[in-house]
């Protein structure tokens, strides 16, 4: 504050300087306060609310009440809602570990010094980022499709039977190539970008004492990288519990994905289909909260083997 | 480029790494088989469709282009048009919050800013589900639900890029520029749209960037808002085109079409702004 002004302009200076952040924050506070404070306040409120039939006989009146954690209970005890979840945790761990992984090893790849035509792979595993997750389902339906599939196509002309990608353990596995083939560029960029952040300097020292590559990108690299490496993995785990458009863009497809086949779907069925809409608050909030806690933990185990002694 | 500097005082003599290229080319070839599958099959008839092999061109690109422009008189193009007007003007009006709460918190030391930041940053964590039911309900209740306000205006609010927008502010504005500023009588308003703005400007490109793809390929929010077809973002229409074609295999190649149709302008947009893009905004995110 400059020691000349006036006292009067120099409050005004004041009020001002405290005013002005949080003028320039009060949009994003408000719609912050009503698009995620008030939803979350009002989920939770619903999730202990529910219908309940006053009276009796033919003349019994539904009711909206406070019904404790009867929505919770059903939730959890609903073999529906059980084994989407379960769906959903399966896929997770074939889907998280292969994005992840393919796109470390693309990201190192890229980093490798004297390899052709990185410019061209980069831009085309990362060309998949711009498609939305409904047409890559589309796309990849078509491709598993007996119908239309040019992989069953050539297996048939290779004499092998007809593929079905829709059966059991199949299913996850083309549900999980779809979130690899749309998420593998976007994670690799960004671990890439930060493997160009390491000083070249680093290296020299391990190629002066005869490394290799290999040894360079599993010693160095990788712990070096490992910040980014979390938070990748930590919106990988936040998207991929809740898969949604692509179950429901190839249910149309095949016989095999039911209604209700993971928790979102079961979600939606209850809110808009059946009116249970304090169940499907509850189921919800279950979801999410198993989606904060994964995340959490994630955060905190990563974080102390990443950090490591100050942590 | 000092790699490249370094190299050539250097010479290698190594053979460069012929597994490495394979390795990229076949991740390369994955990446971009599906797409050029749709491409072509987008030209072919539907008889064709289902009898000859998949990676031959067919003779009914433009009728399928026609076809598709025909469907319920023209409705493919104005879904196309609500995803641009959904994900641009979102994208626009989401940068410029997240770019005014990024400002104040990266560049004001007030009270309540660590509480401030701290919530927001949470808000990244909350998963859109839990979000998107007491939206609808919530969005029912004053009578916005099935309007184009209910889709865009939730998407505006965007905790990650007010996170990415603090941390740009805080590494792109110089706190002497500001103080140069206010002393030269500038009205906080004024330096914030004439020097912290252009200052931001490739950070803000980048926040941008992942809204308006974010926002375009998002599925379940119009999914829950909108009953009327011609408020549909394109992604929207294609999924209850395909739901429809489910038994009639002739709207197959129109959902094809459809998708290729919708995948092109995009993968252009992506190819532009590349450039623009700076990833190592997202990769630092989490140092700071």
């Amino acid at each position: 504050m400059p020691a000349t002004s006036a006292p009067s302009s120099g409050r005004r200076t004041r009020v001002r300087a405290v005013a002005t952040p949080w003028l320039f924050a009060t949009p994003a506070i408000v719609l912050f306060t009503l698009f995620l404070i008030i939803p979350i306040g009002y989920a939770i409120y619903l999730s202990f609310r529910g219908f309940r039939i006053e009276g009796g006989g033919a003349f019994g009146r539904r009711v909206q009440t406070f019904v404790g954690l009867d929505n919770y209970l059903s939730a959890l005890t609903d073999p529906g809602y059980v084994a989407g979840l379960g769906r959903v945790l399966l896929y997770g761990v074939i889907a998280i570990p292969s994005v992840l992984g393919l796109a470390l090893l693309f990201a190192l790849l890229l980093d490798t010094p004297r390899v052709r035509a990185r410019g061209f792979a980069r831009t085309a595993i990362f060309l998949p980022y711009a498609v939305p997750g409904v047409i890559a389902s589309l796309l990849w339906g078509f491709l598993y499709l007996p119908s239309t599939s040019p992989i069953t196509y050539l297996a048939e002309r290779l004499g092998a039977g007809p593929l079905d990608f829709f059966g059991f353990p199949a299913l996850y596995f083309s549900l999980a190539n779809i979130a690899l083939w749309s998420g593998v560029g976007f994670n690799m960029i960004i671990i890439f970008t930060s493997l160009r952040a390491i000083p070249a300097s680093i290296y020299e020292a391990a190629r002066i004492d005869g490394a290799s590559e290999l040894q360079i990108a599993w010693r160095i690299k990788i712990p070096l990288v490992a910040p980014a490496l979390v938070l990748t993995g930590l919106f990988s785990v936040i998207g991929t519990l809740q898969l949604y458009s692509e179950p429901a863009t190839l249910r149309p497809m095949s016989n095999t994905i039911s209604a209700t086949w993971v928790p979102l779907m079961k979600i939606y069925q209850e809110a808009f289909m059946n009116d249970n809409l304090g169940g499907a608050a509850a189921a919800s909030v279950v979801l999410a909260l198993g989606i904060l806690v994964i995340s959490l933990l994630l955060l905190r185990f990563f974080q102390r083997r990443t950090f490591g002694d100050n942590a | 480029m000092t790699a490249a500097a370094h190299h050539r005082r250097r010479p290698d003599a190594r053979p460069r790494p012929r597994l490495a290229l394979i390795v990229l080319l076949l991740g390369a070839l994955y990446c971009l088989t599906p797409v050029a599958w749709v491409v072509i099959a987008s030209s072919k008839s539907p008889r064709e469709l289902f009898t000859t092999f998949s990676f031959a061109p067919g003779s009914g690109l433009f009728d399928n282009l026609a076809n598709l422009g025909a469907y319920g008189g023209g409705q493919f193009w104005q879904w196309g048009l609500n995803s641009l007007l959904y994900a641009g003007l979102g994208a626009v009006l989401s940068t410029l919050v997240s770019a005014m709460a990024g400002y104040a918190l990266a560049k004001f030391r007030f009270r309540g800013r660590q509480v401030l930041f701290s919530v927001i940053l949470a808000g990244v964590l909350v998963p859109g589900i839990v979000l998107a039911v007491p939206q609808y309900l919530l969005l029912a209740a004053v009578g916005l639900a099935g309007t184009h306000w209910s889709v865009l205006l939730p998407v505006i609010i965007n905790p990650f890029g007010i996170f990415l927008c603090r941390v740009f502010a805080a590494a792109a504005v110089p706190q002497s520029t500001l103080e140069a500023a206010r002393l030269d009588g500038a009205g906080e308003v004024r330096i914030f749209g004439s020097i912290v703005l252009p200052m931001m400007t490739q950070g803000l490109v980048t926040v941008f960037l992942l809204q308006f793809v974010g926002i375009w390929n998002n599925f379940l929010l119009p999914f829950i808002m909108l009953s009327d077809q011609d408020k549909y973002p394109i992604t929207l229409g294609l999924y209850t085109f395909l739901g429809k074609g489910a038994g009639d295999a002739d709207l197959y190649p129109l959902v094809i079409m459809g998708s290729a149709v919708s995948v092109i302008p995009l993968i252009v947009l992506v190819l532009v702004l590349q450039r623009f893009w700076r990833a190592d905004l997202l990769a630092g995110g989490l140092k700071a």
